[in-house]
């Protein structure tokens, strides 16, 4: 058993919630870099010039690249061969959290209760996923996610009968109907089978895989081309003002799932698509 | 049409502003949000003034990221504005003439800028740190206990914003859109 103290995943975290909320992923750059290269409408190239001056400047000044800093989606990839010591998981998870965005200069953005409401003043609890894999490390994600596009995200238990053309209208719609609501250029993150949460959490993965990658079943790839070409040729453009760039990327994720069930989600994301990594 | 005005925005100013418009503007404007909003109504329900005078305010959609040593401001985008369309009819009544955010708007806040002259402006979603840079000054007035959505004036710059909706009904999400569109299918005729 290799021992790893809870302090440490806190001084982690902490860290990454400033970076990613600072840092664009490379991926993210070069989308909207090439995209900027090939947007023709001149509203939309604009557009695009003023959100890659935007993310130069916070990595350059180390300010948020977006005042909505987020919730803190924090996954733990945890070796089974880790035993964590010195303190409750979820404590030291929220504990980083709680320091990042005080000393990154964060925007606090969680409240208590959905009804109630009431900021929590911290930006606590992150919404913690855990999943245990072999190994004796633990590799550490967090994906500030905005409500912009959150907001804008939907599931779906589709018929199987539906089939591969219930599918694509299902995502082309949920991305076409979000309309000028998220941060266009947006990326989308489809996740497909398991159950009613597990094609929700899947679509969450998916916008954390590079938006340079493909699925590695060719089927998934040419649907992840198809659908983004499609999308791209809606003409809402970026920030919704007309042009090509709709979307920077579309990834697919994929499970089995039940004889009787076809469940898609499609999350949101949009320009300001972060996440950071840590292995220790 | 590249435009740049100075604020107040009365009716005479806002009647001059189209969809489609690239507008720099300069001159007071107010910060609130969904909570802010909400407190704003509620006062004016019960025959309360407003912590500003609304007559031919602009109201930014906003809530900041906290400022840094030395900076006037954190980042400071807009949120979505149509949290605020339950209250916007309302502000305009009051005088409130300018709103500056992002994403749709519904029927009754067009019907409301077409009676009160009202406009509304688009900032560039997520560019948070770069619209920051527009700022020159920032007051708390009121609301501090709602930390980002609490209440604030600005005085901004050369502010770079877009007329999404004017006061005439023009819709630059639906025209631009089209106009896009519309070009495609002639290149590919």
């Amino acid at each position: 058993m290799r021992e790893i103290k809870a302090s440490r995943i806190t001084d982690v975290i902490e860290r990454l919630c400033i970076q990613a909320n600072t840092r664009l992923p490379e991926d993210v750059k070069e989308a909207l870099r090439q995209s900027r290269e090939k947007e023709d409408w001149e509203t939309a190239a604009g557009v695009l010039d003023q959100i890659i001056e935007n993310f130069e400047i916070a990595e350059k000044e180390e300010v948020p690249i977006c005042q909505d800093t987020g919730m803190a989606c924090v996954f733990l990839e945890i070796g089974q061969e880790v035993h964590i010591t010195g303190g409750a998981l979820q404590e030291a998870v929220d504990e980083g959290v709680r320091r990042g965005y005080e000393k990154g200069y964060l925007r606090k953005s969680v409240v208590k209760d959905p009804i109630r409401r009431g900021n929590t003043g911290d930006n606590t609890p992150a919404m913690l996923y855990t999943e245990i894999v072999p190994g004796d490390r633990i590799r550490i994600t967090v994906a500030p996610k905005g409500f912009g596009s959150e907001n804008m995200s939907a599931v779906r238990m589709l018929k199987p009968s539906a089939g591969l053309p219930g599918i694509k209208d299902f995502i082309l719609e949920a991305v076409e109907t979000a309309g000028r609501n998220p941060c266009r250029p947006v990326g989308v993150g489809v996740g497909m089978g398991g159950t009613f949460d597990k094609e929700a959490l899947l679509a969450k993965k998916a916008l954390m895989r590079p938006l340079n990658t493909s699925h590695p079943d060719p089927f998934y790839a040419k649907l992840e081309r198809e659908l983004l070409e499609k999308i791209n040729a809606f003409g809402i453009g970026p920030q919704g003002f007309g042009g090509r760039t709709t979307a920077l990327g579309l990834n697919i994720e994929t499970m089995p799932t039940h004889i009787a069930g076809m469940p898609c989600a499609v999350n949101m994301s949009c320009h300001v698509t972060r996440h950071q990594t840590e292995v220790i | 049409m590249e435009k740049h005005i100075r604020l107040p925005l009365t009716r005479e100013l806002a009647r001059t502003l189209e969809a489609g418009d690239t507008v720099y503007v300069t001159g007071t404007i107010y910060t609130s949000r969904d909570a802010g909003h909400k407190r704003m109504c509620e006062a004016l329900e019960r025959g309360e003034k407003l912590p500003f005078d609304p007559q031919d305010a602009t109201i930014y959609y906003v809530g900041p990221t906290p400022a840094k040593p030395g900076q006037i401001i954190g980042s400071a985008g807009p949120t979505t504005s149509g949290r605020m369309d339950a209250y916007a009819p309302r502000m305009m009544e009051a005088g409130a003439r300018g709103m500056i955010g992002k994403g749709a708007r519904l029927p009754e806040v067009a019907e409301a800028m077409k009676k009160y002259d009202g406009v509304y402006f688009g900032a560039i979603g997520g560019a948070g740190a770069l619209l920051a840079k527009c700022v020159k000054a920032c007051e708390l007035i009121a609301y501090e206990d709602l930390g980002a959505e609490a209440l604030r004036k600005l005085y901004v710059e050369e502010m770079p914003l877009v007329v999404i909706m004017d006061s005439r009904g023009g819709n630059l999400y639906e025209e631009g859109r089209a106009a896009y569109l519309k070009q495609r299918k002639k290149e590919k005729e």
